[in-house]
């Protein structure tokens, strides 16, 4: 393979080095990435994600609380749900070149688009979390807001699993490569999330339902990240480098911490509290530690070269590279 | 979504449009290319591309850097330490005395000759399964009758997708206008005949412009050409249908690996995972609806 | 080119681009096709598709050499020895095309028992004044006879032939780039090419010192690479086969230019590779119309067509003008017609008989008054006004600096041009503005900037580089103020006239009398061009166009403005403007656009048949002798009379055209031969031999001799114009480098028509200096950090482009590395930078006044140069260092 042509230049604008500077792994032009870095900004994407994640699965525990009589519980849900949907479509459209266009997502519905299934999804749900949140604080329409209960815990999950599918159908090497778990990642870190709403808001004694979404969201998300990183092989690197690095390590450090926490503290109205915030930013940071490995996998070409290089070799069968 | 995993032959008909002109698209001859960026310039003229000027790079002669929102077409220069592309002379001259050397391809010994400088004209693809169209959630990307993807630049409202959606790195959104754009293959010229810009301009026929299929079989038989000349490195990039995206529109000869020039080496319409990704995205979701059942289910202390 | 018109017998290139696809090599020398001449380079790829063998001669690996089959790097400033060594080769392997060489060039005539070579007088030819430092060429003669040069200097026989006029010489009078002509009586020949005396012989001796040996210790060339060039252009050379060379200025620009060029066309000659298909020497010219300024000249020693303009102390009238201009055989036999025709042209009704057709109208030189001699009587303050019509001599002419002073001792100055070029606001924030040099508030020259229409915004033709004349028709109209230079000369004129109308002074009368009546259109009084075409292609008693230069009478009855453009509006017809596409004829193309002379595109066609008029070969056949039809046919037009069959041979009275023989194809020239030796034409030698550039890191390995003898630099001595040691000279390695000026594609020239343009400012958008890595080593130099470049002259700053383009070469066993400067930049603009033409000095080749640009001992070193006055404080700190005076350099 040619080793010329590697240095490390990676946006437009920024002076290149030497030009020949070797690089014993992979060629490519002048370090420059392969493909275009996304456009997303920061925190308008990854809160995206995040408040998806905790709007979808808030709803679950909202309609849970209500079937199991826990109004508080399924207060704090709705209004989580409601609040974090509306903020989460501000994040969307505050994030378009031109968002005065937002209203162009519903031109067309395009199943091969994630955002444009996720446009529909949450101009879906959003109006059901907000009539189940309104008719929760005033009392008022109870049986259509027990319908609004319903329809937005229908459509909270997909809410929650898009977003990963939204990243995942890219050339992203962090993301599209790791689209067999990212969803679970996904609806595990919304878990941890809306756990940790509960609580964090939701009075101690109705608890433990939010408690035990937690719970379980930390163990699935952890445990398929795991998996995901043994799937991406070299492309993981991307998820141990930088910013994205900092803050996986700290969703991890906040979700261990935020689970004993709401296991250990669980008569404690402060601990639980304090687990709930630790929880959120855990669920918060794992979006974003994912968001910015997406973007260093992009900028830098061997995420992109080095696993395509493999993949033509392991169909060429030619093993003794 | 099962024609993501489809050969497609013809995505104009695909897309819907019956009686529609022959598909079309470029073939980019590298070998040929003097690097004298006319098509580069040639394009912003036509489309009245805003300028974009930055420092020196220091990447050769390149100091556009990449394809982007305000660069259709970008020129690559390659300064390498390999032995320039000889090609025999084709002119049977054996029976001439003192032509030896030069019968026997010129060696490699000198450091001099182990040097070559590639350039290479590189657009966006066209691809058949073009992953920038399938993701526009807005339905601003579309195909044309001749198979090509164009921005329609009143329906974009720049979401962004398109743009780490292309598994080239071509479509990108404009810092100041807030849209994405990307070559056009002058969808306004062909409308009324004419050739793109960019092949017009180009001296060489660099870049030729014409039916897809034909320009394929042109591309067989000048690989075939180059490597029986003794330009062994010559390859075609984006040329197979059965490749990840289906085979480019714009597809290229090149002298040396695709990365060496920017361009991925195996490039995946991402859309070809789509509906695995929809299958898990579900699965997660009802995970998701039995995690909460079970977080009920469960109760606890309190 | 004086060379290709001394050679050959007209300056102009032999071929055209379209043909170079006929090639089965091309050896591209002195020029970067790819980069300068990107549309024409299509060509050259045709004829690689098709199996030529392409070869790049450049110090730089460029954009063409990466096209080529081989890239030939050299040291700047060493081509004559290279290109000596496959003459030496072609020789001594007796690899020339001896039929062709035995009839259609002199190498079987004789030469004066008085001629001695530079090998008999260690590196000058017989003749050198050492007081003039000029030589007198009547020892370098045919025995026997007494030639007249086709092109180029052909002052030196005005005395013997007017008997008279001793400044003549330095007026550079028959310059450059002609259509010539030349005298003969009847030379000895030696067909057996043994005679010791016969230019065959005296070749060999010459080129003998021009070993491999020697191409590498001079050139940097390594043996094997040469022997492989050497090959390749042999094997493509005779019968059946044809190699090309491709120049432009990278030989044009040195004190030896015009003898690169010479050496070429003697190789080239001496292969049979000239006047046919696939062959011959393309020199690519420069500026859109560059051919079309030295054809109707903007050279201050031509009139249109290549007549010499007159001398004031020798060209007392008519009479004694034609007598020392024309020749008896071949067409300049006929140049009182073509001058008469041009005064009528002029003068129109004013021009008669009896008043000598207003001869005594036409301006007279007194000297030279080349550019560059002209900045010295700005500064002397001898000339006080200026007209700058589209040039920007600030960036783009040697030692800019100079160029610069002298504009600002100017009383007036008019710019018209399309940007705000440099020329026109060096008073406001030039250079010297910043070193203190020149104070804004001191400066007295009152600047006038007057915007130009582009070529879009007017009708017009370029003749490119292939003499072929292309119209261009008027796209737009020119924005707000923008003028046409037509309407801009056109209304100057009128409204002098009008001041002068009642003016009795006769000084006043050669602009009076002017025939200045064109036609006008539009709202702003446009001049017609086409009415201007017709005035250049002539017309005859009754008004009708004239079809040929041939039908020019000396009686006055017909006038021509340019007599070689004759026949280009033939029939009332703008023949410039033909566009037949390509595809509907054969690769000639003969209906698109004119050529001149008389449509022709190959020159000198007739010599790509046999001496009996067939072709050398199927495979080569361009022109050939139809005998059914007693013409010449064939693809191109024959450049040769219609009908001349051949088998005639004149007899010894015969004059003009009909003097030469059916077997002499170089119809320019007195004897109708290509010329290996010069007889006469040329001011430094009648034989190519190496001297290195003015400033150079190296001694002549050659001859003592080491620098052209006759190089024009004695009269440009001037303290911002000082010159370096060179070679063993003490001093010399205070610039141990040698820097090449060129260009890129991306720019143009000085600046004008690419900084000022954003889509092109962003492909290249700043100044830089190509180094090797080694030299980035040895000088600490960081990739696209900065660089300080220093000669005698100047310092200058320019980003650091490492590259293993530039490749280190072994010199006298001397590693050499070389440093590249494309000269496209200056102050103004979108993108800025400092000139490179600030460190180069007004060193001329002799024959065609151009500056040595091309091979500059420099130094190099990290880091950006001083400010302000600080700045010529370096320069004098270097030449202090290296003991630089007045005198140094300008030895003979
Ligand atoms: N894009 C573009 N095209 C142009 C122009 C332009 O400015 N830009 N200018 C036009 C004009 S005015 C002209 S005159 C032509 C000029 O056309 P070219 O002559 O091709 O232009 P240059 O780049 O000045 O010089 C040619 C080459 O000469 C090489 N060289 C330098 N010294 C030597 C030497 O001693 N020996 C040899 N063998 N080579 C040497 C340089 O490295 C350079 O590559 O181009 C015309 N075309
Ligand atoms: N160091 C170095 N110096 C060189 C050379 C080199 O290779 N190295 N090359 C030399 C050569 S070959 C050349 S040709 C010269 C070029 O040197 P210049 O001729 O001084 O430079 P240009 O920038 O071509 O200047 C032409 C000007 O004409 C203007 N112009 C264009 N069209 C028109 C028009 O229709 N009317 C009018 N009035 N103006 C117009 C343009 O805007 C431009 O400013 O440089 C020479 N100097
Ligand atoms: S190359 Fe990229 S931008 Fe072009 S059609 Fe393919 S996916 Fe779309
Ligand atoms: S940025 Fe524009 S073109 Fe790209 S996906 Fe979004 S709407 Fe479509
Ligand atoms: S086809 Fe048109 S839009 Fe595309 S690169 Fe060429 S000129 Fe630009
Ligand atoms: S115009 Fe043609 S030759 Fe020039 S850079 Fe573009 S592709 Fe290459
Ligand atoms: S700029 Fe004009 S003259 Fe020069 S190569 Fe291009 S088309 Fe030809
Ligand atoms: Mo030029």
């Amino acid at each position: 393979m040619s080793v010329l042509n590697v240095t490390r230049k990676r946006r437009r604008g920024r002076r290149g080095e030497q030009p020949m500077v070797p690089d014993a792994e992979f060629s490519s032009y002048y370090g420059k990435p392969v493909i275009n870095s996304p456009v997303w900004s920061v925190p308008d994407v990854p809160g995206y994600l995040f408040l998806g994640g905790l709007a979808g699965l808030s709803s679950l525990l909202a309609a849970g609380s209500d079937l199991t009589g826990r109004d508080a519980l399924g207060k704090v849900g709705k209004l989580g749900a409601f609040g974090a949907g509306v903020l989460s479509l501000v994040g969307l459209v505050h994030d378009l070149g031109r968002p005065m266009r937002f209203l162009h997502m519903l031109r067309v519905l395009k199943v091969t688009s994630p955002m444009s299934v996720g446009s529909w999804l949450l101009s879906g749900y959003v109006p059901l979390a907000g009539v189940a949140a309104a008719t929760t604080v005033t009392g008022r329409l109870p049986r259509i807001g027990a319908l609004a209960t319903a329809g937005s815990a229908l459509l909270g999950p997909a809410v929650a699993a898009y977003t990963a599918t939204l990243l995942s159908d890219t050339a992203v090497p962090a993301w599209h490569d790791g689209y067999r778990e990212m969803p679970f990642v996904f609806v595990g870190s919304g878990a941890t999330a809306a756990g940790g709403l509960g609580l964090l808001a939701a009075p101690i004694a109705q608890m433990s339902p939010a408690r035990n979404l937690a719970l379980l969201g930390v163990g699935l998300e952890l445990a398929m990240f795991r998996r995901m990183r043994t799937r991406l092989g070299m492309v993981a690197e991307a998820y141990d480098t930088g910013k994205a690095a900092k803050y996986v390590k700290a969703g991890q450090a906040l979700s261990a911490l935020g689970a004993v926490g709401a296991v250990v503290g669980r008569r404690n109205r402060i601990a639980c509290a304090l687990s709930g915030v630790a929880l959120l930013a855990a669920s918060a940071a794992t979006r974003w530690g994912v968001f910015h490995a997406g973007m260093i996998s992009s900028e830098d070409p061997k995420y992109t070269v080095v696993p395509q290089r493999e993949r033509i070799r392991k169909r060429r069968g030619d093993k003794e590279f | 979504m099962a024609r993501l995993t489809e050969k497609t032959v013809d995505p104009a008909s695909e897309a819907g449009y019956v009686d529609h002109p022959r598909r079309m698209g470029f073939f980019t001859d590298t070998s040929v290319c003097i690097g004298c960026k006319a098509c580069e310039v040639a394009c912003k003229e036509w489309n009245a591309i805003p300028e974009d000027s930055g420092p020196l790079t220091g990447m050769s002669y390149d100091n556009t850097a990449g394809l982007g929102a305000n660069t259709w077409r970008h020129v690559a220069f390659i300064e390498q330490r390999k032995p320039m592309a000889y090609q025999e002379p084709g002119v049977d001259h054996r029976d001439i005395d003192g032509l030896a050397l030069a019968e026997q391809g010129f060696s490699v010994s000198e450091a001099a000759e182990e040097f070559r400088w590639l350039m290479a004209s590189d657009v966006c693809k066209h691809c058949t399964h073009a992953a920038c169209l399938d993701v526009c959630p807005t339905g601003s990307l579309f195909r044309t009758e001749f198979g090509t993807v164009v921005v329609q630049e009143d329906i974009c409202n720049g979401c962004g997708y398109c743009v780490p959606a292309c598994p080239y790195g071509v479509i990108d959104r404009r810092a100041d206008d807030g849209r994405a754009w990307k070559c056009t293959l002058c969808y306004d010229r062909l409308g009324v005949g004419q050739e793109p810009a960019c092949a017009k301009a180009c001296p060489t026929e660099s870049i030729q412009f014409g039916p897809l299929d034909e320009l394929r079989e042109r591309a067989a038989r000048r690989v075939e050409q180059l490597r029986a000349d003794g330009v062994t490195d010559a390859r075609l990039y984006g040329a197979d249908p059965d490749d990840g995206v289906g085979g480019d529109g714009a597809f290229f000869l090149l002298l040396d690996e695709p990365e060496v020039y920017g361009l991925p080496p195996d490039p995946v319409v991402t859309t070809r995972d789509l509906s695995a990704m929809w299958r898990r995205a579900g699965a997660a979701a009802l995970l998701a609806v039995a995690g909460a059942v079970a977080a009920f289910a469960l109760g606890g202390s309190r | 080119m004086p060379s290709l018109g001394t050679s050959f017998g007209r300056g102009g290139a032999t071929t055209f681009q379209q043909d170079l696809q006929n090639s089965d090599c091309i050896v591209i020398e002195g020029s970067n096709m790819a980069e300068c001449h990107p549309v024409g380079f299509q060509w050259v790829m045709e004829a690689k598709a098709k199996g030529a063998t392409v070869i790049h001669v450049d110090p730089r690996f460029t954009r063409t050499s990466a096209l080529a089959d081989l890239h030939v790097p050299l040291r700047a400033g060493s081509d004559i020895v290279f290109l000596g060594g496959i003459i030496n080769h072609v020789l001594s392997e007796e690899k020339y095309f001896r039929d062709y060489v035995l009839h259609y060039t002199n190498a079987a005539t004789i030469l004066t028992e008085e001629y001695r070579d530079t090998e008999d007088l260690d590196g000058v030819f017989s003749g050198l004044d050492t007081e003039e430092r000029a030589y007198d060429f009547h020892t370098w003669q045919y025995d026997g006879t007494e030639m007249r040069a086709a092109s180029g200097e052909r002052d030196q026989q005005y005395a013997d032939q007017t008997r008279g006029g001793e400044t003549v010489r330095q007026s550079a009078r028959g310059e450059a780039h002609g259509s010539g002509g030349a005298e003969v009586g009847n030379p000895v020949r030696d067909e057996t090419l043994t005679h010791e005396r016969c230019v065959f012989q005296v070749l060999k001796r010459h080129f003998a010192r021009y070993t491999a040996e020697m191409v590498e210790q001079i050139c940097g060339i390594p043996r094997d690479t040469f022997a492989r060039v050497c090959d390749a252009l042999t094997a493509n050379s005779g019968r059946d086969r044809t190699s090309a060379f491709v120049y432009s200025v990278g030989w044009t620009q040195h004190t030896v230019g015009a003898q690169y060029i010479r050496t070429a066309s003697i190789l080239q000659a001496l292969l049979g590779n000239i006047g046919r298909p696939g062959g011959g020497i393309l020199a690519l010219r420069g500026h859109a119309s560059i051919q079309g300024s030295t054809d109707i000249p903007t050279l201050f020693n031509l009139l249109p067509g290549y007549i010499p303009m007159p001398h004031a102390r020798s060209n007392t009238d008519l009479d004694s003008f034609v007598a020392a201009e024309s020749t008896h055989k071949g067409y300049w036999a006929n140049t009182r017609s073509y001058l008469v025709s041009l005064l009528k042209a002029y003068w129109g009704e004013a021009a008669t008989e009896e008043n000598d057709f207003c001869f005594d109208y036409l301006p007279r030189l007194t000297g030279s008054h080349s550019t560059y001699e002209t900045v010295l009587t700005q500064i002397a303050g001898d000339c006080e006004g200026y007209f700058l019509m589209g040039e920007n001599p600030a960036v783009g002419s040697a030692n800019a600096k100079l160029q610069r002073l002298g504009m600002a001792n100017l009383k007036w100055l008019v710019v018209r041009d399309l940007s705000l070029i440099e020329s026109a606001t060096w008073w406001r924030d030039g250079p010297e503005t910043e070193t203190g040099e020149i104070r804004t508030e001191d400066n007295a020259t009152e600047v006038f900037f007057l915007p130009a229409a582009a070529h879009t915004e007017k009708d017009g033709s370029f003749t490119n580089t292939q003499r072929m004349l292309q119209w261009h028709h008027q796209a737009v109209e020119p924005p707000g103020d923008a003028r046409s230079d037509l309407w801009f000369t056109f209304h100057l004129g009128r409204r002098i006239r009008q001041k002068l109308a009642d003016s009795t002074n006769d000084l006043d009368r050669p602009i009076l009398d002017l025939a200045w009546a064109y036609p006008t259109k539009g709202e702003i009084d446009e001049p017609d061009a086409d009415a201007v075409l017709a005035e250049i292609n002539g017309w005859d008693a009754n008004g009708i166009p004239l079809s040929s230069y041939e039908q020019l009478k000396t009686d006055g009855s017909t006038a021509c403005g340019c007599w070689i453009y004759c026949g280009v509006y033939a029939g009332g017809v703008n023949q410039a403007a033909r566009r037949k596409p390509g595809g509907e004829q054969n690769w000639v193309a003969g209906e698109w656009g004119w050529a001149w002379p008389a449509n022709r595109r190959i020159l000198y066609n007739r010599a790509s048949a046999d001496l009996d008029g067939k072709p050398w070969s199927e495979r080569k056949a361009l022109v050939w002798w139809d005998a059914e039809q007693g013409r010449w046919t064939g693809h191109d037009v024959a450049d040769f009379v219609a009908d001349k069959s051949p088998h005639y041979r004149p007899d010894d009275d015969a004059r003009g055209p009909r003097a030469l023989s059916g077997i002499d194809p170089f119809i320019m020239q007195g004897d109708g031969k290509a010329w290996l030796f010069v007889p006469a034409g040329l001011t430094d030698g009648p034989l190519p031999a190496h001297y290195e550039p003015q400033d150079s890191p190296f001694r002549n390995l050659l001859y003592r001799q080491q620098r052209n003898p006759v190089r024009e630099v004695t009269q440009f001595v001037h303290p911002d114009n000082r010159l370096q040691p060179s070679g063993d000279e003490p001093g010399s390695k205070v610039f141990p480098y040698v820097a090449t000026t060129y260009r890129l594609t991306e720019h143009h020239t000085a600046g004008g028509m690419s900084r000022w343009l954003p889509y092109l400012v962003e492909l290249q958008p700043e100044f830089f200096c190509e180094v090797s890595p080694e030299l980035a080593a040895e000088r600490g130099l960081k990739h696209i950090g900065w660089a300080t470049i220093v000669s005698a002259r100047a310092a200058i700053e320019a980003r650091v482009l490492v590259t293993e383009r530039m490749t280190p070469l072994i010199v006298q066993g001397r590693r050499l590395l070389q440093i590249g400067l494309p000269y496209h930049w200056g102050p103004n603009g979108y993108s800025v930078g400092d000139a490179a033409n600030e460190l180069a000095s007004v060193s001329l080749d002799p024959n065609s006044h151009i500056q040595e640009v091309k091979a500059l001992a420099c130094d190099i070193r990290p880091g950006r140069r001083p400010r302000g006055p600080d700045r010529v404080a370096l320069v004098r700190d270097y030449q202090r260092r290296a003991g630089i005076t007045e005198r140094t350099g300008t030895e003979m």
